[in-house]
């Protein structure tokens, strides 16, 4: 009882109702790409861009601009490459995207220690690439820009859903047939670009791969068709995400790392879910 | 007129020429098979076909009102798609994205073809599994049934029976007889089985950096190639037996 009170006592303030908000709506974006992502083999690229906007970010931060100005397109531009390197013979694509990733770690923690105005830089540090609280500092304005974004990639997720699908399951057949499969591998990437800099916010840089690969591996264990896995990672990454944002909450933890453990946590559930299920299905 | 006129064609595999003059021509009903060794450049020549390569030099030419996006591949199946989670359904019907548009959704013409599709390469009671827990055979049939709702005009097929066992092995290859025959599809087949090759096709295409030999199948194994190349194979499975 106690605790149901104290939420209730939490979710009266502005500043939590914000943060369940946009953690509901930045968590389902993630888990929607994330299933693509993790079945191109592309989970390493969410990694790797969320270092560069990590990069980008401290930029901004020097040049006391907005942050979303220089970070989205940065962060969409290094998707881009990333995606074009990949096909480079020369530079293969995993060794490319840690290339990218390391270099605009070590860039942006230079920026930081060179030109920042604030004494305490490990704070800073920690607070960009774990989230802290953040997300609970979010004004009406951030939320509105977040909801805006979360919209346009769930719209053109459902719009391009059988494309992506079929380019995703088989890129050559899809080119062979008439599907310009350069075109949406693009999308994917500019959309993953975009979900990154939303959820920077919230788990901060070093965190997000988790918001992107959780819920997909967890469905995978559970589901067999292409829907059904779509459908189930939604559902659970906005349970871990409110889960985890309520916790941190009312247990006074850091918000990033909460939501990952609940994301753990019912990765483990679903992969024991799956041998049981398994085990039965091999009995029968 | 030809379905595909390929004229004086030279393909190369990073700047590193590996087929030239390569004349061939593909008619409606036709069941070419690509033969010839490793790095011959066959896949490099389907890819071509496919249009997901240009050629170096040389021409290649639809025609005989067939389309760039008309031909339906059979590709080999790769890595992602062994643990991916799809069923049945999916999959076939995602052949018929190309007549889609910029419609986001099937309709119910593209239902009724998938499921048409899957009637006839004997898969519908598959439609609710997953792709991932289907036998080899199993496979290659929904591909098959995905590339049917994509053309019934050509069909390209790249070892379609690479990693079946032998009863699967030759089920697969009276489906794609019975596609070339009855249902008219014209079939290209790479494939390294060129005794098998020989039993099924109307025309032989043997690469080996220049074209070996193109015609019919009855010419090819009078000709020096073809008796030379099904020769060491018959000898080499009779050396197998012993």
């Amino acid at each position: 009882m106690n605790l149901i009170e104290s939420l209730k006592y939490y979710l009266t303030f502005d500043f939590v109702r914000y943060a369940v908000i946009v953690g509901i709506l930045v968590s389902l974006c993630a888990a929607l790409l994330g299933v693509s992502l993790v079945l191109k083999r592309y989970s390493m690229i969410g990694d790797g861009l969320s270092h560069v906007a990590f990069g980008a970010m401290t930029v901004a931060a020097v040049l006391k601009t907005t942050e979303i100005y220089i970070t989205l397109p940065v962060t969409i531009v290094a998707a881009v490459l990333l995606l074009r390197l990949g096909k480079n013979a020369k530079i293969k694509g995993d060794a490319a995207i840690a290339m990218i990733s390391v270099g605009a770690l070590a860039l942006g923690y230079l920026i930081m220690n060179l030109f920042s105005t604030n004494a305490n830089i490990s704070g800073d540090v920690c607070t960009t690439l774990f989230g802290s609280t953040s997300i609970l500092t979010l004004t009406k304005s951030d939320v509105y820009l977040c909801a805006g974004l979360a919209a346009v990639v769930i719209l053109v997720y459902i719009l391009f859903y059988n494309k992506l699908f079929a380019v995703t399951f088989d890129e050559s057949f899809a080119a062979a047939t008439g599907t310009k499969a350069s075109v949406y591998n693009l999308l994917l990437a500019v959309v993953t670009a975009v979900v990154i800099v939303l959820a920077m916010d919230l788990v901060g840089a070093l965190l997000i791969s988790a918001l992107i690969v959780f819920p997909a591996l967890s469905s995978m264990r559970l589901f067999k068709s292409f829907r059904s896995v779509i459908i189930s990672s939604a559902i659970m990454a906005v349970i871990c995400s409110v889960t985890g944002i309520l916790a941190s909450v009312v247990f006074d933890t850091p918000v990033g790392s909460t939501i990952v453990v609940a994301d753990i946590v019912v990765f483990a559930l679903s992969c024991l879910a799956g041998v049981i299920n398994g085990g039965i299905r091999k009995n029968a | 007129m030809a379905l595909i006129s390929c004229d004086n064609l030279s393909l190369a595999y990073e700047s590193k020429t590996i087929v030239s003059e390569l004349t061939f021509s593909v008619n409606k009903g036709d069941y070419l098979c690509i033969v010839g060794e490793n790095g011959s450049g066959k896949s490099t020549l389907m890819r071509t076909l496919l249009g997901l390569k240009s050629p170096a030099s040389g021409t290649l030419t639809f025609g005989d009102g067939l389309l760039k996006n008309e031909i339906g591949y059979l590709p080999q199946q790769t890595d992602v798609q062994r643990d991916f989670p799809a069923s049945v359904k999916e999959v076939v019907i995602s052949g018929c994205l190309a007549r889609t548009g910029l419609r986001p959704f099937y309709g119910k013409a593209e239902k009724k073809l998938a499921q048409d599709a899957m009637e006839e390469m004997g898969i519908t009671d598959l439609a609710k599994r997953s792709y991932r827990e289907l036998s080899g055979g199993q496979q290659q049939r929904v591909l098959l049934a995905r590339a049917l709702c994509a053309t019934r005009k050509l069909l390209i097929l790249d070892e379609p029976v690479a990693g079946l066992d032998p009863k699967v092995t030759q089920d697969m290859y009276g489906v794609i007889d019975r596609l070339n025959k009855e249902s008219g599809i014209t079939i290209i087949m790479v494939s390294h089985d060129i005794l098998q090759a020989v039993n099924y096709a109307s025309h032989i295409l043997h690469l080996s950096s220049k074209p070996l030999f193109f015609g019919k199948t009855e010419d090819y194994l009078k000709s020096g190639a073809g008796r030379m190349f099904t020769g060491i194979d018959f000898h080499e499975k009779g050396e197998g037996g012993k």
